[in-house]
């Protein structure tokens, strides 16, 4: 069989050929450079979904090679919305930046009495291994670089709902500049996450909280489209623990 | 100038620098990658402390369990020190947010850390968060060092360390994006760099960048490295593909069961037993699966997911129905930088060394699972705070740039030659012989092969080079500089298992089954002959 790979120098795809045969896509990618082609440029590390090294786009939608089979006539190129260093090599410095921004941590730590319920209500949330596919997904980022973006407002979610954190006010006011209000809630982030996160949900979740802390949506013509008690829809995960 | 420079960005190199930061020290974290990519977030299983949240616990019977699996080679009051720090170093895993898998006790804080049963322990010890318990510490760790305004250099690769009258000055680094050579000079350094499972590239749980870049790179400053030999197999790696499956899987109730059906080793052994006992069963032609069809779907998804997922991807095997047949492999270096009670290099002043890539002498011959993430965050901490008080103590001056141009001369070499051999192929190679001739079992005559074989491909590095020759972004780079690590602490290995000549923890040598105490209580220590 064979796939095709964006390659950056040429930006025109290239064509290699592969065993007819089941394997990773990242398996391929490091067959192709160690056999064929050392030039191919590509990062990747524990093989295992965990890492969050190498994802990228296969057929214009999001994957972590090491977790993606191939198929004849695939076309690989790099994560969107990131600067391109070489084929599927990405710049993910400034999506980190986001975390920064949005001060997804503890603010302020206070012992808490926490039970298996709660640690059930951040699982899916503290599964995120930053691979950047949510961003490259989001087409905000079509319109707007400096919006905080999905995994981080997720991780904001995550930390403002810890029992832990006794400051959420802080946390809250942090995201709403470039933050929740500026998700046009299209959900392609929770369809992109390779980890079964729904980082939709949470930043409704999220607005929700932002109007219990004092805020209002901007777009006050939109309100109902964001209320807190919403209960259905696309991208709505019913195991998510609600 | 720099107060610490930290090399390596896992759970380990961030532990140490929110510690050093902490204590009024200028920080800068320097990475291969991103901070979140390293090793740290492939331990699966737990992160031991005797917090006694299940069951009756005590400090002193971690430090027993831990000194029992060491087989006679850990430093006690190494281990002492690590044990009595474990619930504290949970205390502040708490604080900063870990979402730790939780009981319904009614209790507060850490007493509601969720423990589980890991293998050699006498209690259940290891604190988890599901199967993603090193996922969880690690990205806790970079969100507070992001809270704490820790510097971060990404993508750039260790070269080597600056040295003065066997002093540290800082280190060169590759910038892996523009190709460039810079210089960073530091009045303390920490390698934080991880192991060098990847020596046994293809057999091994590893990420690909384990390849022991910061042992290497004391060897060649004229440090020592120690107990090399001891490379812990991992009894349950899936068989095709050798991706990890916790050991929480059998501290779960986990069996493992040869072709007919039959268990052959208490699951709950430390590693280095169950890991035999599987070599054994396939020398008999028997294949050997990991069965927890009886753990039920609903126990499985809500212990580990993860394993779940891995193995319906992986193996095409669903665990809830199905065996999951696996192999051992390569996992861990108990082995590594050979290091003082404060952490300190031997052989270089100022320079510290944290978490796989050291040899701290608190896992000996055989690591407990559970006990790699309590020595990144108790022992990165200690680094922490040690190499922040030794840089207090240290006057500036000016560092030259000796090394800088060696390494920026060497690179130009490499560029412009011509190669004949294509270095992946040897990797490939050596990864292979070292999982048969340096592996589970081993024994003089294969060792002697391997070092021959060893010989070779190292006699053939000069006829390697670089197929990429782009200046920028060069993976190829990368990968032939991790290679030839590998290949520099290959022999340091193999020459050490020969060496010994007796069976202790991980290390198993046939004709000498036995402990033999009088002549090998010891750690085998290396250090690269220096020209004159």
């Amino acid at each position: 069989m064979k796939i095709n790979i964006l390659r950056s120098e040429s930006n025109t795809q290239q064509s290699y050929a592969l065993q007819d045969k089941e394997t990773t896509l990242l398996n391929a990618l490091t067959h192709i450079k160690a056999t064929q082609d050392a030039t191919l440029t590509f990062t990747a590390g524990c093989r295992a979904s965990v890492c969050g090294t190498c994802a990228v786009r296969v057929n214009g939608k999001e994957q972590l090679a090491c977790a993606y089979k191939v198929q004849d006539g695939d076309v690989v190129e790099p994560l969107q919305y990131h600067p391109i260093l070489r084929d599927l090599k990405v710049d993910k410095n400034k999506a980190k930046e986001t975390l920064l921004k949005s001060t997804a941590w503890i603010q302020n730590f206070t012992e808490a009495a926490l039970t298996h319920k709660d640690e059930k209500f951040s699982e899916t949330q503290t599964d995120c291994i930053l691979c950047d596919s949510c961003y490259s997904a989001c087409p905000v980022y079509a319109v707007n670089p400096d919006f905080l973006g999905p995994f981080a407002l997720t991780r904001v979610y995550r930390y403002a709902t810890d029992k832990r954190e006794s400051d959420t006010k802080s946390i809250i006011d942090n995201v709403q500049t470039n933050g929740v209000w500026d998700c046009i809630l299209c959900g392609e982030c929770t369809m992109a996450c390779p980890k079964g996160i729904d980082p939709k949900m949470d930043i409704l979740m999220l607005r929700g909280e932002s109007v219990s802390h004092g805020h209002t949506d901007p777009s006050f013509a939109t309100q109902s489209f964001g209320s807190p008690d919403f209960s259905g829809g696309f991208g709505f995960d019913p195991n998510s623990g609600f | 100038m720099l107060d610490v420079l930290i090399i390596g960005s896992g759970g380990a190199g961030l532990t140490a620098a929110l510690s050093a930061k902490e204590r009024g020290a200028s920080v800068l974290v320097v990475g291969k990658a991103y901070p979140t990519n390293s090793q740290t977030s492939m331990a699966q299983g737990g992160m031991n402390a005797a917090l006694g949240n299940v069951g009756e616990d005590h400090i002193d019977s971690h430090i027993a369990d831990t000194i029992k699996s060491a087989h006679g080679l850990c430093d006690e009051n190494m281990v002492k020190k690590m044990c009595a720090d474990a619930p504290k170093t949970i205390q502040w895993l708490e604080s900063i947010g870990v979402p730790f898998s939780r009981l319904d006790n009614g209790r507060s804080g850490a007493e509601t850390i969720a423990q589980r049963q890991m293998g050699g322990a006498s209690a259940k010890r290891a604190c988890y968060a599901q199967d993603y318990t090193g996922l969880k510490i690690l990205h806790t760790l970079y969100d507070t060092c992001l809270k704490n305004n820790i510097d971060f250099l990404n993508e750039h690769y260790l070269l080597n360390l600056i040295t003065e009258d066997g002093s540290v000055r800082g280190a060169t680094f590759l910038d892996i994006r523009t190709g460039e050579v810079t210089q960073i000079n530091a009045k303390s350094v920490i390698l934080a760099t991880g192991g060098y499972g990847s020596i046994y590239h293809g057999y091994t749980t590893n990420a690909y960048g384990s390849t022991g870049d910061g042992v290497a790179a004391v060897l060649r400053a004229g440090g020592s490295v120690s107990d090399m030999e001891f490379v812990q197999f991992h009894p349950t790696a899936l068989k095709g593909s050798s991706i990890l499956i916790s050991e929480s899987a059998r501290g779960e109730g986990g069996y493992l069961v040869n072709t007919k059906g039959e268990r052959f080793v208490d699951e709950l052994k430390p590693r280095d037993v169950v890991a035999r006992a599987i070599f054994s069963e396939f020398q008999k032609g028997e294949e050997v699966f990991l069965d927890v069809r009886h753990l039920g779907e609903e126990t499985l998804m809500e212990l580990l997911p993860q394993e779940v997922e891995l193995c319906k991807l992986h193996e095409h095997v669903d665990p809830a129905t199905q065996l999951i047949p696996i192999k051992p492999v390569a996992h861990y270096s108990m082995g590594g930088i050979d290091v003082d009670n404060m952490l300190e290099v031997n052989g270089i002043k100022g320079c510290f060394a944290v978490g796989e890539c050291a040899n701290a002498k608190v896992h000996g011959a055989n690591r407990l699972g559970g006990n790699s993430l309590l020595e990144i965050t108790a022992f990165g901490k200690f680094a922490g705070e040690n190499a922040s008080n030794h840089a207090t103590n240290i006057v500036l001056h000016e560092i030259n740039n000796h090394q800088l141009q060696q390494d920026k001369h060497y690179l130009e070499n490499l560029y412009a030659k011509d190669h004949t051999i294509n270095f992946y192929e040897k990797r490939e190679g050596l990864g292979k012989i070292f999982y048969e001739k340096v592996g589970i079992v081993r024994d003089n005559v294969q060792l002697t092969e391997a070092m021959q074989t060893l010989n070779v491909i190292g006699a053939s590095h000069k006829d390697m080079g670089l197929a990429d020759k782009s200046p920028t972004n060069n993976t190829n780079l990368i990968d032939f500089l991790e290679f030839s690590n590998t290949l520099q602490l290959a022999p340091t290995i193999i020459s050490s298992a020969l060496t010994r000549d007796e069976s202790r923890g991980a290390h198993f040598k046939t004709g000498f089954e036995s402990l033999d105490d009088e002549k090998f209580k010891m750690h085998i220590v290396s250090h690269l002959e220096r020209e004159s």
